[in-house]
């Protein structure tokens, strides 16, 4: 135990949660229907890498773009304030999901009943990096309706990944995915009292 | 040309990296390692010989705060502020929390048990 003598201290602690899926799929608005702030967005900046350059003094302007991420939050209790990180739309910003990714509890991933495929490179990201995650079917309205097994068929899933129809505006909805998300984390940690699987 | 430039951010052309800050006429880096989730609190309300932009970080950062809301409410790029914020620290004029504990290691079941019931009463 710390007991910190300065007059501020930092004894919170954080934990996210990444939402991913392709682009336009609704990850912003499921952030933002749980968030207690609007979704705050940041940008990070991006420039060229050129191979061999050993002098980084020099202000030379590459071609800099910027990647935006978006995120919400959600204090669980003064001691642990969760963050949901939405993911950038753009696959090739590989490096931002790196980061996004890197000591998450888990992740989201925001399937498009329209374009199922365009979440294909997130289910495969998660599954790489071995970090558990569920697939939330988002259901628009002019979509062709898939059940849970079409899409779990479609994905190719390990039959131990949840895959549940969502609404990303509902609040409950969003609730929901993130339960089983959490019950999903908590069981492949091994540990009791969390329902199992789905 | 656009189609060129449009290449320079193609996987296949390479990787992409972060460029260094360039803050205040130099070249600096965060030598702190901060994440996105790491908190912050500044330990002063002002400093005197401060960047008009790492003031604005000091007055944010009054609570404790995470580096990625630091850099959405001063409106900067992320890696900007983490140059700022990483000089604040080393000049003792913030602290911060690392959010080692997470990533470096298995959130304790404590905790995941905590965001599971929070996430229930919300
Ligand atoms: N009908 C319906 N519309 C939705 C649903 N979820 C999101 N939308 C709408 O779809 C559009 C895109 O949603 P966003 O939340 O911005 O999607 P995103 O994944 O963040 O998009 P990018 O960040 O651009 O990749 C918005 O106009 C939403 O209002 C849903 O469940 N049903
Ligand atoms: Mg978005």
């Amino acid at each position: 135990m710390e007991s910190g003598n300065s007059e501020r201290n930092v004894s919170a602690a954080a934990v996210k949660i990444v939402i991913a899926g392709g682009f336009g799929v609704g990850k912003t608005t499921m952030v933002g229907s749980v968030s207690e702030v609007p979704p705050l967005r940041t940008e990070e900046l991006i420039t060229e890498a050129s191979a061999g350059v050993d002098d980084l003094s020099g202000v030379e302007s590459k071609h800099t773009t910027t990647v935006a991420l978006d995120f919400g939050r959600i204090t669980i209790n003064p001691q642990l304030i969760l963050y949901l990180f939405g993911t950038p739309g753009q696959d090739r910003f590989w490096f931002m999901w790196d980061e996004l990714a890197r000591g998450a509890l888990g992740a989201v991933v925001l399937a498009d009943t329209r374009r199922l495929d365009s979440c294909f490179p997130a289910v495969d990201f998660f599954e790489r990096r071995g970090l558990p995650f569920v697939v939330g079917v988002n259901c628009f309205d002019d979509a062709y309706h898939y059940t849970v097994d079409e899409v779990r068929m479609a994905l190719d899933l390990d039959p131990s990944v949840p895959v549940l129809l969502c609404d990303a505006r509902g609040r409950e909805s969003t609730k929901q995915v993130l339960i089983t998300l959490m019950q999903h984390v908590m069981s492949r940690a091994g540990l009791t009292g969390a329902a199992s699987g789905r | 040309m656009t189609a060129d430039q449009e290449a320079w951010f193609d996987d296949a052309a390479g990787p992409l990296v972060r460029p260094y800050a360039v803050t205040g006429g130099r070249t600096r880096s965060d030598t702190i390692g901060l994440d996105l989730i790491t908190l912050v609190v500044a330990v002063r309300e002002h400093a005197d010989h401060l960047e008009p932009e790492s003031l604005r970080i000091l007055q944010v950062s009054q609570k404790p705060i995470s580096v990625v809301e630091v850099a959405a409410a001063v409106n900067l790029p992320l890696q900007v502020v983490k140059v700022l914020l990483s000089d604040l620290i080393t000049q003792n004029l913030m602290i911060y929390r690392s959010a080692m504990q997470t990533t470096t290691q298995a959130p304790s079941p404590h905790v995941l048990q905590a965001v599971l019931d929070g996430i229930r009463k919300l």
